[in-house]
């Protein structure tokens, strides 16, 4: 039977990541093509809000992947702790900088939308906060993955910080429903909140999420398969180091000899 | 019967990770009075605050509360149902503040009074274009965004 550990060796995973590449980047390009065209151009201003609503197409889409990423980089984590599989630990990696420009993205976008809504640009709501901090365990990841030179040792250390800062993922999911007394909204999309969302703007942001998943499936699957060339370099390039120092150890020892 | 190796490191992640969700509830739970956003006019009248402590009050502007004094002056009543607070603000007000909707407003309580220095509206999860709310409106569905302020 096949199964999903099937991808834990390196070699399966290129040849199936080469041919979901082309079909993930393919669809990702459609429906943001068509999120944004029908989200900026052929939807009608809010009742409220005016044409401002029309942030919430690109500021719901990366805040939803931005906690998202943070989720798909706890279980490779999980998975890398227990199971060893170094293709898991190297998605992770490729994840982080993905997330991270997500989180700036929501971080970016709710800026212009809270100061002609709120009047503010930014406030210290439990929501925002947490956001913050989400971004800097991004930041502090990538940090950490640079600083270290031994890859395993940097995969151990960087999955423990990812499953502390999971913690703070979950609270930021849930500080709106934990603290219901903060500036932001509540959540605009779940499975009972269709209600919330008008058809002219529900299915042009359903659109854009799609596309954001698969923009982020597509480039994921790239830098993975980055990471996992890159590691092999490595491995390759030791082994030459390893072989060209036996050979000199052999000769001085042949020198000695002589 | 001893663990597998694999094992442990799952006890090891699960006891870690229960800690850790422990210790971010109890700060959490421990810091909920500075950690939540604002204070509803109920609560601002309980705590009685001092002239020289900041707050936030959030809450609904009271239909017909609204008025505009001298140059950029305006005063209006924050309810939450339960209670009202009347607040005096000097600037500009956001594009969303309006009558019957929520707001939530930074400054001092003065004898009684909330002097605000920044007035920020808070929008609630409803997104519909603009036909269909004045439609809804006609029919008499419609009535106002009314969890605009929190509890």
């Amino acid at each position: 039977m096949r199964s999903i550990w099937e991808l834990a060796n390196p070699a399966r995973f290129m040849r199936l990541s080469a041919a979901a590449l082309p079909w993930c980047a393919g669809g990702a390009a459609l429906a943001l093509l068509v999120g944004t065209v029908w989200g900026f151009f052929l939807t009608p201003d809010d009742y409220r809000q005016g044409s401002t609503v029309k942030i919430l197409f690109v500021h719901v889409p990366s805040a939803l992947m931005a906690i998202n990423i943070y989720a798909m980089m706890a279980v490779a984590s999980v998975i890398w702790l227990v199971r060893r599989h170094h293709v898991s630990a190297l998605a992770a990696k490729a994840a982080a900088p993905i997330g991270a420009a997500m989180t700036a993205i929501a971080l970016a976008t709710g800026a212009m939308w809270g100061q002609p809504m709120w009047g503010a640009p930014w406030v210290w709501d439990p929501r925002l906060t947490s956001f913050l901090i989400l971004f800097l365990f991004y930041v502090g990841y990538i940090a950490l993955w640079a600083a270290i030179e031994d890859p395993d040792a940097a995969a151990d250390l960087t999955s423990v910080l990812c499953l502390v800062g999971t913690v703070f993922a979950v609270v930021s999911r849930y500080a709106v429903l934990f603290w219901n007394q903060g500036l932001h909204q509540g959540a605009s999309l779940s499975l009972d909140a269709k209600e919330n969302v008008d058809d002219a703007f529900y299915w042009p942001l359903l659109a854009m999420i799609a596309g954001f998943a698969l923009f982020f499936l597509a480039l994921l699957l790239l830098r993975t398969r980055t990471e996992i060339r890159r590691r092999r370099i490595r491995a390759l390039r030791m082994a030459r180091a390893r072989a060209e120092e036996a050979r000199e150890g052999a000769l001085e020892g042949a020198a000695d000899v002589a | 019967m001893a663990m597998t190796r694999k094992k442990r490191r799952i006890a090891l992640i699960a006891a870690g990770m229960a800690a850790l969700a422990a210790a971010a509830t109890l700060v959490g739970v421990g810091m909920r009075d500075s950690i939540v956003f604002f204070f509803s006019p109920a609560e601002m009248i309980a705590r009685a605050p001092g002239p020289d402590q900041r707050l936030r009050v959030g809450g609904l502007v009271e239909v017909g509360s609204v008025e505009r004094g001298q140059g950029e002056t305006v005063s209006f009543v924050v309810t939450d149902g339960a209670a009202s607070l009347p607040v005096r603000f000097k600037g500009v007000l956001p594009d969303l503040f309006s009558e019957g909707q929520g707001v939530v407003a930074e400054g001092r309580l003065v004898n009684g009074v909330f002097v605000a220095d920044e007035v920020l509206a808070k929008h609630d999860e409803t997104y519909m274009p603009r036909e269909v709310a004045d439609a809804l409106k006609k029919q008499g569905v419609y009535r106002g965004a009314e969890e605009g302020g929190g509890s």
